[in-house]
């Protein structure tokens, strides 16, 4: 890592677990700015010439590598938005870790908008990871705008597990996916608010092939003031599984809306929705304090492993 | 050693627990038994701190533990199994032991905890403590967390409520063992089982909050098959 400070290295900790540099291949940017990148044999990684933003080439029958891009902002009043475009080949198995930190201690408010677009092909897998996290005690926001296109082939896998756990002040995320002959999604959200954030995320997922499935999972807490909005809607065109899973647990003064759609337009489409949203059950709380746990502490694992 | 004095527990009026006194001495394994709604599982939870008395006092070692809060009894060495065992999301069964035994205990002592109480440990260590599990695994998990703690008092609410009878033919053997294995450590299980009443030295009967009959097994036991207040557990252990 060549240019970053220790603010921007402990951002990248948080986003990427990165401590050193990744084997593979690998994309920074720092305020705005490349602060590294790495090409490999079958990972390409080269410049948007018109907007800002960079294209992702990955061979075909590419395995087992892996793509970091993470990107950190520690200049107060920031903003940006960046188009990344990834062409995943056919046959791949690939990791891909991107994520956005924000450190703010100044008045401005610091704005990253990140939109990923996804195309691969046919008989890949690709796991996903993105997180984002917000630190700094300054007045300005820390507002993040993910959205997300994936669109797949026929038979290929996309696991996407995305986590936003601390200090982003706004977000809205939305996330789009399209699904030909037996390509299956898998999505682990979690989410947690606190302070007065706000959060609204929104799934589409359009499943177009007969035996393509998708599974939206969306664990979250909100404490404090903070609200959140999640609309999980999928629609199913074809002989196809959708599952939606909206799992909430209320704190404080915490508000949450949760907006699930199905929508089957196949006879062969089954699609299930499940949704809960509730304060954590007393029976919980009072089990482990009969281990010895206190109220709080008791509080802070049933969160913890909640949104593990 | 446990002391329950003159403990009373009414809710809206209607008295639950009625002037009860019990003591508990130490390496004591003692079974209470009587009909539904006679009080037990509110006893269970009086003991456990979950519920606190109207009237009456509780002494564990001589300390009045009356009004303390359940996370302090659990400190002095309280530890309690529930009758329908908690599920949490999230949580896995190396999550909750590690919690129980208070400190992080690695894997391998994990597994000792799982296999005394006949889990196959590497079958579990990493599941979830929910829905997936099955009523008897749940079971056998609380206790395990309960034999984790290493506490002085354990107390059981029914440990055969929700699960299967092969299930409990393996329950049983839980506690046989812990009869054997016993020290100084005092058991206390609400149970309507004969063979868990056989374990015991003592047998507390109890029914409309009130200690009916108290004494070693073999004085109560006979007399539990003739009686008409122990009705309930003896047409339970038919």
């Amino acid at each position: 890592m060549v240019k970053l400070d220790e603010i921007q290295k402990r951002l990248m900790q948080e986003v990427a677990d990165l401590h050193t540099v990744p084997e593979g291949a690998y994309n920074f940017r720092a305020n705005g700015e490349l602060a590294g990148r790495q090409s490999t044999e079958n990972i390409e990684i080269v410049s948007k010439s018109d907007v800002s933003g960079i294209d992702i080439r990955i061979k075909d029958n590419t395995k087992n590598e892996s793509v970091h891009i993470p990107v950190v902002l520690s200049a107060s009043g920031h903003k940006e938005t960046v188009y990344n475009d990834f062409y995943v080949g056919e046959n791949c198995d690939v990791l891909i870790v991107a994520g956005c930190g924000i450190d703010n201690c100044g008045t401005g408010d610091s704005e990253h908008d990140g939109v990923h677009r996804f195309f691969v092909g046919k008989g890949s897998k690709v796991k996903y990871v993105e997180k984002h996290y917000g630190s700094g005690n300054g007045t300005g926001k820390r507002i993040l705008n993910p959205v997300t296109e994936v669109y797949m082939e026929e038979n290929s896998t996309v696991e996407m597990e995305m986590v936003q756990i601390k200090g982003v002040d706004s977000t809205k995320r939305e996330t789009k996916a399209e699904l030909k002959a037996g390509a299956r999604l898998v999505v682990r959200e979690r989410l947690m608010t606190h302070g007065e954030q706000f959060a609204h995320s929104i799934y589409n997922v359009t499943l177009d092939g007969d035996d393509s499935s998708a599974d939206v999972v969306s664990r979250s807490v909100a404490r404090d003031k903070s609200y959140q909005k999640l609309d999980l809607c999928v629609l199913g065109n074809a002989a196809c599984s959708g599952h939606t899973e909206c799992d909430s647990i209320i704190m404080d003064e915490g508000r949450i809306l949760a907006l699930p759609a199905l929508e089957a337009n196949n006879v062969d489409a089954q699609l299930v929705h499940e949704a809960a949203i509730g304060k954590i059950a007393g029976e919980q709380l009072i089990k482990l304090m009969t281990l010895g746990l206190t109220e709080a502490e008791a509080e802070e694992q049933i969160i913890n492993g909640f949104l593990k | 050693m446990l002391e329950l004095k003159n403990v009373s527990f009414a809710v809206e009026g209607a008295e639950i627990i009625n002037d009860l006194s019990l003591t508990v001495p130490d390496g004591r394994f003692v079974v209470i038994t009587g009909p539904n709604g006679g009080g037990k599982s509110t006893l269970a939870r009086l003991i456990a701190g979950i519920e606190k008395p109207t009237s009456g006092k509780i002494l564990f070692n001589g300390e009045d533990i009356t009004e303390m809060s359940i996370t302090d009894r659990a400190k002095k060495g309280v530890a309690f199994a529930f009758q329908q065992p908690v599920r949490f999301k999230g949580l896995n069964v190396l999550d909750l032991l590690r919690i129980a035994a208070g400190k992080r205990i690695n894997v391998s002592e994990a597994c000792e905890y799982l296999a005394e109480v006949g889990l196959c440990a590497k079958d579990y260590i990493d599941r979830e403590v929910n829905a997936s599990l099955s009523g008897g695994e749940l079971k056998r998990i609380e206790i395990a967390t309960v034999l984790a703690r290493n506490a002085s008092l354990c107390v059981f609410d029914e440990p055969e409520a929700g699960i299967d009878l092969w299930s409990f033919r393996n329950l049983t053997r839980i506690f046989e063992n812990m009869r054997t294995e016993q020290t100084d450590r005092s058991i206390i299980i609400i149970s309507h089982q004969e063979r868990i009443l056989n374990i015991a030295d003592e047998i507390v009967v109890l029914s409309d909050g009130k200690v009916r009959e108290h004494g070693a097994k073999d004085d109560i036991f006979p007399k539990l098959a003739g009686s008409e207040l122990a009705a309930e557990p003896c047409r339970k252990l038919v």
